[in-house]
């Protein structure tokens, strides 16, 4: 009879499972993966190395001495310890991140275009103090713009009326506010000093959310030469809300993150975030396995670092607010040890 | 992360840079001495306080220039200190 190993499920429950039955999680959540995106699966041999990471009752896992990548994180601050700068330092020197980030707990471009000098401030004040790489980061949030936030008819009321095509133009309008707000606010970082900027979440509103986040990050490049961009997606398929939008001829509504990272490439991101959301009703094994496998032929043709999104939530690392170590040490190594990316 | 240089490609610009290798890039005790040894400051609280040591925007500068990268902070610092572009831009 075969032994039972601890494991945990996608909303972190721990549940014990024999090594058959990890195994058959792990091959259908390849079978998942395949059947959606129609992504190559995993090979045996990866699948075998995957078994091995979560078949083992240890606390924790971790990569082989010299494998080890480089961790960047959104929203370092909210002021959640101590004051905006010493919060980056914590995390700096305490928490031993390679890239921080200064961010406002609007964590919207749109918000923080009302108040780029204050927060340009921080950035300036924080480079004196920081030795690692410090990013600005905020998120594209497109639906921001629709009323009764913002200015532009709401999608989101028109859709389900039939009127498509004022949904549509709704999208658009937003979308010039968007780009807009985003090089406003790269440009006063980049005076202030930052090292590079975070569209983090990325297409959370849909294709018009994803151009908004390409058509800055083009600007910008071509403002600034030598800013790093860092763009995070929000979730593994691009949503067609409007769904005929199109970045250098591709259209983006339905894109898996290998084209999603192209597109960012081409528009002159330096590391790009593939997403892929947890599922709470199955296993880690089944989630880590999907992921996996959707993001393995992005970091396979991958021009630009890739930095996959591992946290609550995402990336195989269970939904819960307190994330156990084993789950979180599994999915981080199953993610270099399988993609070979470059940082998480 | 400021050239889209691939983790391989990177590791290997600056270990060359550095004069080490690779691997160790990632060994804490070769790189605190180094770090130390080369004025590129000490990260880790206990450590940084060693006030005759270069730390912070003064160890970034050391690092633009050790490993030829435009460094922005230290470009700004430079530029309104009046002490020119110390950096490659």
């Amino acid at each position: 009879m075969e032994s039972r190993i601890k494991t945990r499920m996608g909303d972190g429950s721990l549940v014990e499972m024999t090594r058959s039955e990890i195994r058959s999680e792990l091959e259908a959540g390849v079978e998942a993966a395949v059947g959606r995106a129609k992504a190559p699966p995993l090979a045996d041999d990866e699948l075998g190395h995957l078994l091995d990471i979560y078949a083992s009752p240890s606390r924790f896992s971790a990569v082989d001495i010299g494998d080890e990548v480089v961790l960047s994180v959104d929203g370092t601050n909210a002021g959640a310890f101590l004051s905006t700068q010493q919060d980056l330092q914590v995390y700096e020197q305490n928490f031993c991140l390679d890239i921080i980030e200064v961010a406002h707990i609007d964590y919207s471009y749109k918000a923080v275009k009302a108040i780029i000098p204050s927060q340009a401030q921080v950035v300036r004040d924080a480079q004196l103090a920081l030795t690692v790489p410090l990013n600005y980061g905020a998120m594209p949030n497109l639906g921001l713009y629709s009323q009764p936030d913002g200015p532009v008819p709401n999608w989101a009321e028109l859709l389900p009326q039939g009127r498509i095509d004022e949904a549509r133009q709704g999208q658009e309008q937003a979308v010039e506010h968007a780009v807009k707000d985003m090089i406003e606010v790269g440009e006063g970082m980049w005076e202030a000093g930052v090292d590079g900027m975070d569209f983090d979440t990325a297409g959370a509103a849909g294709d018009g959310d994803f151009l908004a986040t390409l058509r800055a990050i083009e600007r910008l490049r071509a403002m600034f030469p030598d800013l790093g961009i860092e763009v995070g997606m929000a979730g593994e398929f691009v949503l067609g809300m409007h769904g005929q939008l199109e970045y250098d001829g591709v259209r983006l509504a339905g894109l898996w993150p290998r084209e999603q990272m192209k597109l960012a490439a081409k528009a002159g991101a330096t590391i790009f975030g593939p997403a892929v959301n947890t599922n709470t009703r199955k296993s880690g094994a089944w989630n880590i396995a999907r992921a996996l496998t959707l993001v393995k032929p992005c970091c396979d043709e991958a021009e630009i670092p890739i930095h996959m999104n591992v946290g609550m939530g995402v990336g195989g690392v269970p939904m819960a607010y307190y994330a156990p170590v084993d789950g979180v040490g599994r999915a981080s190594r199953a993610c270099v040890d399988i993609l070979r990316l470059d940082g998480l | 992360m400021t050239r889209g240089m691939r983790l391989k490609e990177a590791k290997a610009y600056v270990a060359g840079k550095l004069g080490v290798s690779t691997g160790d890039l990632s060994d804490p005790v070769v790189m605190g001495d180094l770090r130390s040894e080369l004025g590129l400051a000490r990260v880790v609280t206990p450590e940084a306080t060693y006030p005759r040591e270069a730390n912070a925007i003064e160890a970034k500068f050391r690092i633009a220039r050790l490993l030829d990268l435009p460094i922005n902070c230290v470009n700004r610092f430079a530029e309104r200190a009046g002490l020119g572009r110390p950096s490659s831009s």
